[in-house]
Order: structure tokens, then C-alpha cells, then sequence
């Protein structure tokens, strides 16, 4: 069989290329993928951050490469090896400031990206999958990201490696051990930074093959769109190149100023001097922080100063209760093995009252294990002193942290609404934003001591309020939004909506 | 593949076939070996030989005075000890064990009530607290007090306040004579 038997590609009129297309068609893909690739008409500059990201992968790659070659993974050396390349290596202090100012670029390119996401509602069908990969992507990244903030063995790295790791100790029976694994000894040494070098290196390469996972289920479903409406016909479309190169270049550029500008002019601003001080393991620096892109999620953890007592247990099955109902069409319903009847007003009285009784409990739990100032208790309720299951508020604070970034992979079921886009969903918009800005508030209250007061009220509450915010977006308000709201009238097609908006100018 | 092609063969009435078999068998194989190849590549994350080999260390009493305390190496970790005063002990010992968190009493956290050894990490998310140099903040209870998320421990290291599940560690250890002990072996129970 020749070559040129199975023929279904276009040839090339360069000899070469089409020698090597012939064998193996990677410029038939590419010319497919990102050449006359068909993509909505109707992108906004957010639809700029998934090619910004990969940017930002691929220069994080090569920056840590060339650090690597100076680096060493050592207890004793690691902290001085940084120094050599800040200090003697040629150009090594603007490559080893681009890479820390790269992660804090990659997280801002990735949030974007991530709020594109929910705001445009790219995660409902027919693109749930690409969402869930998105979502393990970003765990690799918050992993990779941790490990590597060790490395440089500062205080604040080294404290932050203890810290991290001492969260799995609040798993019940196995903790310890697992935490003695992580470390390869009995506390965070040595062999620790060892293998927290050999993954750094690796688990970006393992981002790579993710993102390509990720880019192959987009190009099966195509790109949603700012009006979250399908793509009907070519009119609606234009080919990728040169259309979106073009403009992807502009977005990359414009972003890739503000990075230089910060790693050249301002290169520490996301530093803190106990990044300048080599790791001690007898002594904890007064106040460690994670870096600002986690500050969010450090938050949320030590929002748990209570655990789970019967009162918040029950108001977790009352919770699960009403969301469920909020799923039930009205009709017959099996209910605990029994058939019954639901009618809508049931549906209503009971989603109110069970969701109300959960709020109730929930309060009571809360203020039931509410220690004052002087260390008394704000009110006494029987039962209130029991922890069920070993959920102290410690291991609380490690799930609810695990569980804000899990809860993303949930969401094309948490939200069933048929509407994508939040510019036709005037309650969902306002909530998401809200969303946006609870997280900001978050990561506010991350960045200060466990103790801070600000304008007289204790940080701690305001934590609290702004996580259970969060959770309450996600398991609560998304359902029961996909439920009662009425979406704005649609366009017809992306096209008519384009030309409709061309014309009012 | 028609069922006449393949071998008859007497299992294929129940709609099961030699190579059915086969292929369960090999599989469970070749999950097994791949099981037994990953516990020791697991385990060589585990603490290697020469660390597990400085797990213990000796401590010299002599030089702390009454009211003073230190803070020595063990293991990687450090480790608080306190020649505790009097009222240290009296204000550790009349705690009503019921009202604490981690229920334990002070007589079963010592060898001898002036001693208190305690591994020196806080049982939240493993910071050092504060308390063993003069200077530091003791917290309200005049234990120690963790910088980090706000833990308060007492005079016998029990948690008292803040996010902290446990009593700071008892590790173990012995009195090789009356002034020097050993951390990291429970020694020979007779001496």
C-alpha cells in the first residue's frame, strides 16, 4: 500500500511538509486544530486566559529547567544554592524572578480562567468533562506550586511544608503515618526537600499532558461562548487562524507587560522577609502565610473552630434533605422505598422548611462549641460537647479545604439551570460575582494573623460568614437557582446577536 | 468470532469459556505483581535507616534550675523541658480534668512532677509554641502559646483554648539516673 493510497488529506504544496504529513500528519492536524478550526464569532478578551495559561506553563517550564541546573535539592545547600543564583549565575536573578513572579502570573491566568468558567457556565453540558479536567489540572498546579515553595528552604517555605503536611495527621488512626511518609522522617528534613524537588520537576510535565487531555475534549465539543448559546451554523463561526491567533497574541501580550513590569520593577511585592531567612526547625516564624494564591483556601481552614456535634449533623442531613428535593419533579417521587405524591407547593414548603431547619441546627452546632474570650462557653445545649466521627475542628478545617477546590469538579451537576451564559440569568450573575468578591474577601482575611481584629470586629467571624458563603454558593444556591430562576429571552444565533449589536452602535 | 470457530469445550454451556479464565487469572497476576512492586517503592518514602538510627537522645538536668526551661533536639523535633516551680505544679495538678478537651490528668504526664517533657509541637498544624524562653508569651495559662493559629496550653502542656484537637505529646522516655534522662526509649521498666 502506497502512501498516498489512503488519501483524505489535502497535500501541501512544499515537498518537504508533505513528505513528512504524508507519514505523519501532524500539519494536517494542526491546519485542522488551530488553522481553519471553526470558533463562535462572539469572544470576549476572557476567552484570552486558556492560551495566556499555557503561555505561563510553558515559560514556567523552561524558567525552572534552566534553575534546575544551578539548583540543589540539598537541606544544607538549598538555601545558599538560591542565593548563587540570585547572587553569581549569569542573568540567574531575572530567570529565578520570573519564575516566582510566573507562579503568581500562572495563578492569576488560571483563576481568570477559571471564573470564565463558571460566569459563562462552560462547565454545563455538553462540556462537563472538560471542566473535570480542568479541575485536576488545577490541583496539579496547587500542588506543584506548594512543593516548589519549599525549595528555596526559607522559614516561611520550610514552615509552610510543615504546615501543609501536618494537615493529613487529622486523619483519624493513620494520620501519623501518612505524615511520616510525606516527610521520610520525623519531621519535615532532608529527604523531604528531595522529594519535593524530584516532584516539582515532574508534575509540570504531567500538567502538560493534562492540558493536552484538556485541549482535545475542548476540540471535540468546540469553545462555549459569552452568550452560552450553540453554535448553529458557519455563520456563527470564523476559522481560528487568523482570527483568534490574532487576538490571543494581543491578550498574551498585554498580559506578558503587566508580568514584566512586576518581575522587573517589582519583584518581591509577593515576598515576605521570612523568605530570606533560612529555614529553622526549632524556631516557627511569628506569622506564616502561604502565598496569596492559596490565601483563600488557608482561610477557609482555619474558619473551623467548631467540629461536628450532633446539632451540625443533623443539620448536614437536613441540608442534604432539602437540596435533594430541589432535584424531585413534581409527580410521583420514591421517597425511603415508599411511592408519594409531590406537588409543587410541597416541593416549596418542604424545600423551605428543611433548608430553614438546617440553617437553624446549623447556627446551634456553631454557637453550642462557641468559646468566649475569657475561655467559657457562650451557651450550653445537651449533647453539644460530643464530636461525632473524629471530626474535630481540625479535621473540619482539612475537608472543607480539600472540599472547596473538590466541589468545583461537581458543579455541572450542582447547576442543572438550561441557561449557560450569566448575562441571561440575573440572579446567578449577581450570585457568582458575589462569588468572586467572597473569595477576595477570603483570601483578605487568609492574609492576616489567626487574631486580627479590623474596625472592631474579630477577622475570624468575617472568615466564617465569607466560607460559609462559599459553600452555600455551591450547594445551595446553584440548585435552587436552577430551580426557580427565569432566564433573560435568548438570541436566536450568536450571529444575530452579533449583527443586532453592530447595528445599535 | 462464531462460538463453532473456538474449541468447544464443556464450561461454554454456562456461557463461560477457557479463556475466560485465563484472562481473570492473568489479570489478578499481574494486579498482584503490580502491588508487591509498588509497597516497596512506597516504603522507600518511609524514614530510611540512618534517621530511624538517631531516634533516641540523652538530656543532662543538672543545669536547669527550678522555674527554667529548655529546649533540646530529638528526632528533628524539638522537645520542651521544664523544670516546673511549685505553683507550676499545684496549678497543673488542680485543673478539674472533666472541663478539658484532651481529658488527662498531670500525674499522668510526668515521671516526677518537677519534670515535664513534652514534644514541642503544636498539635494543630505542628508549629513551635512559645513559652520555654523567658521572653515568650506563656498564653493565659502560663504553658505555652502557639504563634500560628492561637493555641493556649498549660502548665502541664494540656490544650486549654484555641483550634488545637490534643495535649502537646508525652514522648516517650526514662530517667537514666536522677539528673539526665533518655528521649526515644521507654527504657527497662524495673530500673
Amino acid at each position: 500500500m502506497s502512501l498516498d493510497a489512503k488519501k483524505e488529506r489535502e497535500p501541501f504544496d512544499n515537498k518537504v511538509v508533505d513528505w513528512i504529513d504524508s507519514r505523519l500528519p501532524i500539519f494536517t492536524i494542526m491546519q485542522k486544530e488551530y488553522g481553519v478550526f471553526p470558533t463562535p464569532r462572539n469572544f470576549n478578551y476572557f476567552w484570552n486566559f486558556g492560551a495566556i495559561a499555557t503561555v505561563m506553563l510553558v515559560l514556567m517550564i523552561v524558567t525552572g529547567i534552566v534553575l534546575a541546573m544551578y539548583y540543589t535539592p540539598d537541606a544544607s545547600m538549598a538555601f545558599s544554592s538560591v542565593e548563587h543564583i540570585m547572587r553569581d549565575v549569569n542573568w540567574g536573578w531575572m530567570v529565578r524572578y520570573m519564575h516566582m513572579n510566573g507562579a503568581t502570573f500562572f495563578f492569576v491566568a488560571v483563576y481568570t480562567h477559571i471564573f470564565r468558567g463558571l460566569y459563562y457556565g462552560s462547565y454545563k453540558r455538553p462540556r462537563e468533562l472538560l471542566w473535570i479536567i480542568g479541575v485536576v489540572i488545577f490541583l496539579l498546579m496547587m500542588a506543584t506550586a506548594f512543593m516548589g515553595y519549599t525549595l528555596p528552604w526559607s522559614q516561611m517555605g520550610g514552615w509552610a511544608a510543615t504546615v501543609i503536611t501536618n494537615l493529613f495527621s487529622a486523619i483519624p488512626y493513620v494520620g501519623d503515618k501518612i505524615v511520616a511518609l510525606l516527610w521520610g522522617g520525623f519531621s519535615v528534613d532532608n529527604p523531604t526537600l528531595h522529594r519535593f524537588f524530584a516532584l516539582h520537576y515532574l508534575l509540570p510535565f504531567v500538567i502538560v499532558g493534562v492540558v493536552g487531555i484538556h485541549v482535545w475534549a475542548l476540540h471535540v465539543t468546540g469553545s462555549n461562548n459569552p452568550l452560552g448559546i450553540d453554535v448553529k451554523g458557519p455563520q456563527d463561526t470564523l476559522p481560528f487562524n487568523p482570527y483568534y491567533t490574532a487576538k490571543d497574541t494581543f491578550g498574551i501580550t498585554i498580559f506578558l507587560l503587566a508580568y514584566v513590569v512586576v518581575t522587573f520593577w517589582f519583584p518581591n511585592a509577593f515576598a515576605h522577609p521570612d523568605h530570606f531567612v533560612e529555614f529553622d526547625p526549632m524556631k516557627t516564624p511569628p506569622h506564616i502565610v502561604p502565598e496569596w494564591y492559596f490565601l483563600p483556601f488557608y482561610a477557609i481552614l482555619r474558619s473551623f473552630t467548631f467540629g461536628v456535634n450532633p446539632y451540625v449533623a443533623l443539620s448536614v442531613l437536613l441540608l442534604i434533605g432539602g437540596v435533594w428535593h430541589i432535584y424531585q419533579k413534581p409527580g410521583q417521587i420514591s421517597l425511603f422505598g415508599c411511592t408519594c405524591s409531590l406537588s409543587e407547593g410541597d416541593k416549596v414548603q418542604r424545600v423551605v422548611t428543611l433548608l430553614g431547619l438546617a440553617g437553624i441546627f446549623m447556627l446551634a452546632g456553631y454557637f453550642s462549641q462557641f468559646v468566649k474570650g475569657d475561655g467559657t462557653m457562650l451557651i450550653k445545649l445537651p449533647l453539644a460537647d460530643i464530636i461525632l466521627a473524629q471530626l474535630t475542628p481540625k479535621l473540619c478545617g482539612v475537608l472543607a479545604m480539600f472540599g472547596s477546590v473538590i466541589l468545583l469538579a461537581f458543579v455541572p451537576w450542582l447547576d442543572f439551570h438550561p441557561v449557560r451564559s450569566a448575562r441571561f440569568r440575573p440572579l446567578f450573575r449577581v450570585a457568582v460575582i458575589a462569588l468572586a468578591l467572597d473569595v477576595v474577601l477570603l483570601g483578605y482575611v487568609g492574609s492576616q494573623t489567626a487574631d486580627a481584629i479590623k474596625f472592631g470586629v474579630p477577622l475570624i467571624y468575617v472568615g466564617q460568614v465569607a466560607t460559609g458563603y462559599y459553600f452555600a454558593f455551591f450547594l445551595i444556591i446553584l440548585p435552587l437557582l436552577s430551580w426557580i430562576e427565569k432566564a433573560l429571552p435568548l438570541p436566536q444565533s450568536i450571529n444575530e446577536a452579533v449583527l443586532a449589536e453592530k447595528g445599535a452602535h | 468470532m462464531t462460538a463453532a470457530s473456538t474449541p468447544v469445550n464443556e464450561n461454554e454451556k454456562d456461557g463461560t469459556t477457557r479463556r475466560d479464565f485465563l484472562s481473570l487469572t492473568v489479570g489478578a497476576m499481574g494486579g498482584l505483581g503490580a502491588i508487591t512492586f509498588a509497597v516497596p517503592l512506597i516504603d522507600t518514602m518511609n524514614p530510611a535507616a540512618d534517621t530511624l538510627a538517631m531516634s533516641t537522645t540523652e538530656v543532662d538536668l543538672k543545669p536547669v534550675a527550678v522555674g527554667q526551661s529548655i529546649q533540646v533536639k530529638w528526632q528533628g523535633k524539638p522537645v520542651f523541658i521544664r523544670h516546673r516551680t511549685p505553683e507550676e505544679i499545684k496549678a497543673a495538678e488542680d485543673v478539674d480534668v472533666s472541663t478539658l478537651r484532651d481529658k488527662q490528668d498531670d500525674k499522668d504526664r510526668v515521671k516526677k512532677p518537677e519534670w515535664l517533657v513534652l514534644v514541642g509541637i503544636c498539635t494543630h498544624l505542628g508549629c513551635i509554641p512559645g513559652g520555654t524562653k523567658p521572653t515568650d508569651n506563656r498564653g493565659p495559662y502560663g504553658g505555652w502559646f502557639c504563634p500560628c493559629h492561637g493555641s493556649m496550653y498549660d502548665t502541664s502542656g494540656r490544650i486549654r483554648q484555641g483550634p488545637a484537637p490534643k495535649n502537646l505529646a508525652v514522648p516517650d522516655y526514662y530517667f537514666t539516673s536522677d539528673t539526665s534522662i533518655l528521649i526515644g526509649s521507654k527504657g527497662k521498666e524495673k530500673a
